[in-house]
């Protein structure tokens, strides 16, 4: 989400360009995964999209008569955003990352790319984001892949239907980045079932092999902080108050490209403190996904049960509170009783075990129709899931040498190798 | 006579009061009794973060809401006709033109914060876009290396001293704060002071129309130029994190000289 982006952006960075972009034919600048992961790419790397495009908001009413309290009045259904050619062309469906909407920066720029390409394009929000959870999660507790391919699988084909007079369609095919990468993976499995669109192909971006595996991987960058992640308040105030210090002493005119770069190459924030506000943007991404979970399920987690939150209460002890939270909490707090009480005898390891790609693993190895994008210093993968992406997908796989967990999914050459990857006729085993 | 308009100023308020608190009412008569939560704020011990000085949070929540309903209704459908009607060539010209309206305030500003330097640059966009620019249509100044810096008064008295006091959400403006409230007041007025003095249209007979003309096609182009959207995040604290950002940056880019910060060492924290 901006604001997020804009957080991490304020607030960061660190390690010299020691070797800018080493010497192995790869464009993308930034070496460290971190940094990375926060810089993202610089705008002159990124491709340049024509100024007018045939792009629209749509928005989704996919669960009809569905009851939401008057805390989200301003949640009218799912809103994506639709790119449309005037002649018969294949359509692809784009679905975010973890707590990203189907507007998100990153997002857009794919579909900007696919559509530049001469695809339809429709772009979904995660099922972690709260317009997700609220418009058209059926069981509105996000995190599961099986019932989350599930509502994205009803939410593309309201999608599909609301669109499906004005446009003509070849063929379809998915992709997805972080999460939704994983989740394009299980919607894929499901189509084969109900057959309505009938991938063609499918393309996961930096996706996690395992959720629990990641977000772990997530939660130990917050250990690192001083005090801990219970601490996480104070290394926030502290890390503002080093960059204001850095603005006024800089005499920077705004908040802009220049003032990020110099705080980049003058090694403002540690590695370590680097590592704790990409965790920190993280919880506080996290912190929405739990509260409006909580308040739809009322589920006197965050919030009191019985307790109607209207438009004009005050969130700001919720956004504090949400914001504390791990992921270990909510996993053994909220979402594995969930699940104990749908399926009594489930045990911890098996609900970890059901998220992860490992669990379909015969479909994704007898399917020729996946392919897997990622890179070397992907953080949320250890070497081992690395590996094993490797040798479930084979020629498959395209491993960039450096990017972090995402930074590089907007540099030319990496959405040209997205387009092409569809565009390539055929399906190579 | 006085009396009277203050009689109704206290009618019309304490509606506006009743209005918003009328919510608080209902709650009470809720049958189920509520249950506290696994988690409160009691629990941890550790700072408050992102929190800004915000004692009238229920006005601003509303009017943060009726900004959502006043783009949703009016402004958003008359940008997105305006946008379909008019050439992109066009919304470029007139943006500029008021972005060299604005020059007026940003020249003001920088003087008043004793900013050589800046009101010099700020002074020779001013003339250049006017002149060469032909009327501020065209922004050839950025070409030649001035680049925009943008000034108000709220910053101004930030500039000096001032405190931005509490967080205010105002309607259609948007997210601001006393200090800044003010501040765009004292600018509006010293920009309608001059349109006042110049009176360029004083000659023609619809000098009104013309003007409520100019003051609308702004109004269209500031929510045109301005690509926020409220409630796009999918972000249920959006409304904290805007209300952050907002504070911070004017924290920032109202900072005092770089001098004093060195002269009262809290730097390097």
């Amino acid at each position: 989400m901006k604001s997020l982006r804009l957080l991490i952006i304020c607030c960061l960075m660190l390690h010299p360009v020691s070797s800018l972009a080493a010497d192995d034919g790869y464009g993308y600048p930034i070496p460290g995964a971190h940094e990375a992961t926060i810089l993202g790419t610089p705008t002159s790397l990124m491709p340049e999209f024509p100024a007018k495009m045939r792009m629209k908001q749509i928005i989704v009413n996919v669960i009809p008569g569905r009851e939401k309290p008057p805390l989200f009045y301003y949640d009218e259904g799912l809103h994506c955003s639709f790119a449309y050619q005037e002649k018969k062309a294949p359509l692809i469906f784009l679905i975010a990352g973890t707590g990203s909407s189907g507007l998100a920066p990153k997002i857009i720029s794919m579909a900007k790319a696919f559509y530049q390409a001469g695809y339809h394009v429709i772009t979904l929000p995660s099922p972690t984001n709260a317009n997700f959870i609220i418009s058209a999660s059926q069981s509105r507790v996000p995190g599961d892949l099986t019932e989350d391919a599930e509502d994205l699988y009803r939410a593309m084909a309201s999608a599909w239907n609301q669109v499906k007079g004005d446009i003509e369609v070849s063929d379809f095919h998915l992709c997805g980045y972080s999460l939704g990468g994983t989740q394009a993976a299980f919607v894929a499995r499901l189509d084969e079932e109900r057959k309505l669109f009938n991938f063609r192909k499918v393309l996961m971006i930096n996706p996690p092999v395992s959720l629990y595996s990641s977000l772990t991987r997530f939660e130990e960058l917050l250990q690192k902080i001083p005090g801990g992640a219970k601490k996480e308040g104070a290394f926030f105030n502290k890390m503002l108050a080093k960059f204001g210090a850095y603005y006024r002493y800089g005499n920077f005119v705004g908040i802009n490209d220049d003032l990020i770069y110099a705080i980049y190459q003058e090694r403002l924030f540690s590695k370590e403190e680097t590592a704790g506000l990409i965790a920190l943007a993280y919880r506080i991404n996290f912190a929405g996904m739990i509260f409006s979970s909580d308040v739809m399920t009322g589920g006197g987690y965050v919030v009191p049960k019985n307790r109607v939150l209207k438009a004009s209460d005050s969130l700001a002890d919720y956004f504090q509170v949400s914001s504390h939270l791990s992921f270990f909490s909510y996993f053994d707090e909220y979402f594995y009783p969930h699940f104990q009480k749908k399926r009594p005898g489930l045990t911890k390891e098996a609900l970890i075990a059901s998220e992860s790609l490992r669990s379909i693993e015969g479909y994704l190895r007898s399917s020729g129709k996946f392919g897997v994008m990622t890179n070397q210093n992907d953080f949320i993968l250890t070497t081992e899931e690395l590996d094993y992406l490797k040798e479930l997908f084979g020629a498959r796989t395209k491993v960039y040498p450096r990017g972090g967990h995402l930074g590089n999914l907007e540099f030319k050459e990496n959405l040209e190798y997205m387009v092409a990857f569809f565009g390539s006729e055929g399906v190579t085993p | 006579m006085i009396k009277r308009t203050s009689g109704r100023f206290l009618q019309a308020f304490s509606l506006f009061l009743l209005l918003l608190t009328a919510g608080c009412a209902a709650t009470q008569s809720n049958l189920n009794r509520e249950i506290p939560p696994m988690h409160t704020i009691g629990e941890f011990r550790d700072q408050r973060f992102a929190e800004v000085n915000d004692p009238w949070e229920r006005f601003n929540l509303n009017m943060y809401r009726f900004n959502f309903y006043l783009d949703k209704y009016l402004l958003l459908p008359v940008v997105r006709g305006y946008e379909s009607v008019t050439p992109v060539f066009v919304q470029h010209r007139v943006s500029n033109f008021y972005n060299n309206v604005a020059e007026i305030r940003n020249l003001s500003n920088s003087m008043l914060q004793a900013k050589g330097k800046e009101s010099l640059s700020t002074l020779g966009r001013l003339v250049t876009n006017s002149t060469i620019g032909i009327g501020g249509l065209f922004d050839p100044a950025t070409k030649f290396g001035l680049e925009r810096q943008d000034q108000d008064f709220g910053k101004t008295l930030g500039y000096w001293g001032a405190e931005s006091g509490p967080y205010l959400v105002l309607p259609f403006f948007g997210p601001s704060s006393v200090r800044d409230t003010g501040g765009l007041a004292f600018d509006s007025a010293l920009l309608y002071g001059i349109y006042s003095a110049v009176g360029p249209f004083d000659n023609t007979s619809h000098s009104q129309a013309i003007s409520a003309g100019i003051t609308t096609l702004q109004g269209i182009d500031m929510r045109h130029q301005q690509d926020f959207r409220y409630f796009e995040s999918g972000y249920p604290f959006e409304y904290y994190m805007v209300r952050f950002f907002y504070h911070e940056k004017r924290e920032l880019e109202s900072a005092k000289p770089p001098e004093k910060v060195l002269e009262s060492g809290d730097a390097g924290k």
